[in-house]
C-alpha cells in the first residue's frame, strides 16, 4: 500500500483546512488520532457536514446520509459553488421521503474530499502546502471511521438509519458491518459489496486521464498554480456514461445533433450527446479537485467487504441486530441488482432481517438521485414502518 | 393496512391458526403481504417474506414488511439451518420448478412448514377430465392451460406421497371445499382427496 513519502515513519498527521465554505466545521482526532488501513494516522483534521431538521430530546431521530463519488454535504439546498439545487433535495426536506420535519439528517463531506473535510487539497501545516499526493491513501472503512467520530462529536449513541446511494451505499455496509450497534436501520441503494473489475477498470480510465493531463505535474499543481482541468473533465464524461443507460441517453439525445441541421465533417461537438458530455466535464471541474477524485475512486476500488472475513461476505453480518433494506434498479448496470442481491443472500444466510426491491427504472445508476416515485414510496413506506418498529421495540 | 380477523381468507387463516405466537416465520411465495401483516399484527410474530413479483414486494415493504424479491426455487438456499419456527408456502408450491428441492430447503430452514395447494383430484377437475375431456378451470385453478403458472399440479394422495419420500411428517391436514368451508372428512385419504379443493398441511421433520 502506497505510503506518503514525507512521513513513512510519522507517528499522526496533523491537518488543517480552510473554513470558508457554509455549513458546519469540526476538527476531528484532537485527543486521540485516528489509525487508517494504510497504517498512518491522521489527528486534528477538519470535517465539514450539514444538518437537516432537529435533533430530538431523546436523539433517536437521526438519519445519516453518506454521499457518493463525487457527492457532498448539501444535499438538501442550493450548491455553494455551483448554485444547483443539492443532490438530493428531491428525498430530503420538510414534508418530503426523508422528512426533515421528522428526522434529523447529517451528512458530512467524505474523508479525501474537497468540500471542507481532510482530503488533499487541504494544506499541510508543517510544509504550508497542500497535501497532493502526500495525502495518505484512504478506505471506505476510513471514511466511515471519521463518520462514527463525528456522531461521537454529536452525542449521538444511536442513529435510526444510516442510508446512501453507489458509494455512499458502501459507507452504509461498513457502517452496518463494523458499527451495528450505532445504527437501527441500514438502507444500501444502487451498491455493491466490493468493486468488480468492470468498475476498476472505469475507474483506472479517469484515472489515467487525469494523470496524462500535464497540468496535473504529479499531483502538485496547487503548488504550481495550475489545474488538470482537461484531464478531470475527461474522468468525469467517462464516469458519467456510466451513471446513464443505453435507453436514457437514447432518449435525451438520440442522433440529435447540436445546433445545426447537417454534419460538419469535423470534430466539434456535432451530437447532443458529445456537447452535454462536454458540458458535465467542464462545470464538474469548478467544484472538484483533481487529486480527490484519484483517492476516492482508489477508496472504491480497493472496497471489498468479504475480504476481511476470508471471502465469506455472510460473516460481515453475523449476529446482525441491524434492519436491513436493500434497494436496487433494473437499469443500472454499474451496480446492478445481480449485485445487491449478493448482499441480500449474505444477509439471508445469517438470518438477517432485510427487505430487498428491485427498482423498475431504465434511467440507469443514477436513478437514486431522480424522480422516481416507485422508490420514494417504497423507502418512505420502509422508514415510517420501520421508526414504529423501533417504538414498539423500545416500549417493550 | 393491518387487516381485521374476517378480511383474510379462510385458507390464511387456517395457515395463521397453525402458527404459535412470537414465533419466527418465514412467508415463501408471501404475495402482498396479507398474510404476513396478519400474523406480524395479531400473532407478533417475527416474519419475513419472500415475493417474486415486484408490486407485491413494494406493497409489503410499504407496509413495514421485512421481504425480500426473490425466487423460492433458487434463494432458499442462502438461508441457514432452522432458521424459522415456521415456513409457509401458500398455493405456491404447484408454481415451483423443482417442488421436491423446495420442499426439502423448507424443513431443512425451518422446524415446521405449512404447505396448501390447489387439489387435482377434486371431484370437479375429475368430472372435467372425464366427462368434457378439458384441463379444468376453476376458482381454485384460474387458468386455460397454456397461460397457468402452474407447472406442477398434484393431488392430496401425491403429496402425501412425496411427504412419506422424503421422511416428513404430517402433523396436521385441513381440506377445503369448493366453496372455501373447511371440510371435516376423517383420516382417510380417499375422501379428503375427492372432496378437498384446497388442503393444506402441516409438516414437520421425522425425528
Amino acid at each position: 500500500m502506497t505510503v506518503p513519502k514525507s512521513h513513512p515513519n510519522g507517528p499522526s498527521i496533523a491537518a488543517t483546512g480552510t473554513q470558508s465554505l457554509p455549513g458546519h466545521h469540526v476538527r476531528l482526532g484532537v485527543e486521540k488520532p485516528l489509525k487508517l488501513d494504510c497504517g498512518l494516522e491522521i489527528a486534528d483534521f477538519p470535517i465539514a457536514y450539514q444538518t437537516y431538521g432537529e435533533l430530538n430530546a431523546d436523539k433517536s431521530n437521526a438519519i445519516f446520509v453518506c454521499h457518493a463519488l463525487t457527492g457532498d454535504q448539501y444535499l438538501a439546498e442550493p450548491h455553494p459553488v455551483t448554485g444547483k439545487e443539492g443532490w438530493w433535495d428531491l428525498m430530503v426536506g420538510p414534508g418530503k421521503t426523508i422528512d426533515t420535519e421528522r428526522y434529523f439528517v447529517i451528512c458530512p463531506n467524505i474523508l479525501g474530499g474537497c468540500m471542507g473535510t481532510f482530503g488533499p487539497k487541504e494544506i499541510n501545516s508543517e510544509s504550508g502546502k497542500p497535501w497532493g499526493l502526500n495525502f495518505p491513501v484512504i478506505t471506505i472503512c476510513d471514511m466511515v471511521r471519521c463518520q462514527v467520530l463525528l456522531l461521537d462529536h454529536l452525542g449521538i449513541d444511536k442513529l435510526f438509519a444510516v442510508t446512501g446511494g453507489s458509494m455512499g451505499g458502501m459507507q452504509v455496509l461498513e457502517w452496518a458491518s463494523k458499527y451495528p450497534k450505532r445504527l437501527f436501520a441500514a438502507i444500501p441503494i444502487a451498491a455493491a459489496a466490493h468493486h468488480t473489475a468492470q468498475n476498476i477498470a472505469f475507474h483506472e480510465v479517469g484515472r489515467q486521464a487525469i494523470m496524462a493531463d500535464p497540468d496535473w505535474c504529479e499531483g502538485d499543481y496547487l503548488n504550481q498554480g495550475k489545474n488538470p482541468t482537461k484531464g478531470l473533465a475527461v474522468a468525469r464524461m467517462a464516469a458519467h456514461i456510466t451513471y446513464l443507460s443505453d435507453q436514457s441517453l437514447h432518449r435525451k439525445f438520440g442522433r440529435r445533433l447540436q445546433d445545426r441541421d447537417a454534419l460538419s465533417y469535423g470534430f466539434d461537438a456535432e451530437f447532443q450527446v458529445e456537447s452535454y458530455l462536454r458540458h458535465q466535464g467542464i462545470t464538474f471541474v469548478d467544484r472538484f479537485d483533481a487529486n480527490s477524485y484519484l483517492y476516492i475512486t482508489r477508496a472504491m476500488d480497493y472496497f471489498d467487504l468479504a475480504a476481511n472475513h476470508d471471502g465469506n461476505l455472510a460473516d460481515a453480518f453475523k449476529d446482525t441486530p441491524v434492519r436491513f433494506c436493500v434497494i436496487s434498479f433494473t437499469g443500472d448496470w454499474l451496480y446492478p441488482t445481480e449485485e445487491n442481491r449478493r448482499i441480500v443472500h449474505a444477509l439471508n444466510s445469517v438470518a438477517a432481517n432485510v427487505s430487498f426491491a428491485e427498482v423498475e427504472s431504465d434511467k440507469g445508476h443514477d436513478a437514486f438521485l431522480l424522480d422516481e416515485p416507485e422508490f420514494h414510496r417504497l423507502l418512505k413506506g420502509f422508514l415510517d414502518c420501520a421508526g414504529k418498529n423501533k417504538a414498539d421495540a423500545g416500549n417493550e | 393496512m393491518a387487516p381485521d380477523r374476517k378480511s383474510i381468507r379462510v385458507d390464511l387463516q387456517l395457515i395463521a391458526d397453525m402458527i404459535e405466537p412470537h414465533s419466527r416465520v418465514l412467508d415463501v411465495g408471501c404475495g402482498d403481504g396479507t398474510l404476513l401483516d396478519y400474523l406480524v399484527n395479531f400473532r407478533h410474530v417475527d416474519g419475513r417474506g419472500i415475493e417474486l413479483s415486484s408490486e407485491g414486494v413494494k406493497a409489503s415493504i410499504s407496509a413495514g414488511l421485512s421481504v425480500i424479491q426473490g425466487d423460492a426455487d433458487t434463494d432458499l438456499k442462502d438461508y441457514p439451518d432452522d432458521a424459522f419456527d415456521y415456513v409457509v408456502l401458500s398455493q405456491t408450491l404447484q408454481a415451483m420448478v423443482q417442488p421436491k428441492v423446495v420442499l426439502s430447503n423448507l424443513l431443512r430452514i425451518s422446524h415446521r412448514a405449512i404447505v396448501s395447494f390447489p387439489n387435482f383430484a377434486h371431484w370437479r377437475a375429475r368430472l372435467s377430465l372425464f366427462f368434457l375431456g378439458r384441463m379444468p378451470v376453476s376458482t381454485t385453478l384460474p387458468h386455460e392451460w397454456y397461460e397457468t403458472p402452474n407447472i406442477h399440479l398434484c393431488t392430496i394422495r401425491d403429496f402425501v406421497a412425496l411427504c412419506r419420500q422424503l421422511d416428513i411428517t404430517i402433523e396436521a391436514q385441513k381440506i377445503l371445499d369448493a366453496r372455501g368451508r373447511v371440510r371435516h372428512v376423517g383420516n382417510g385419504l380417499f375422501s379428503a382427496n375427492l372432496f378437498g379443493e384446497q388442503a393444506v398441511f402441516l409438516l414437520r421433520k421425522k425425528d
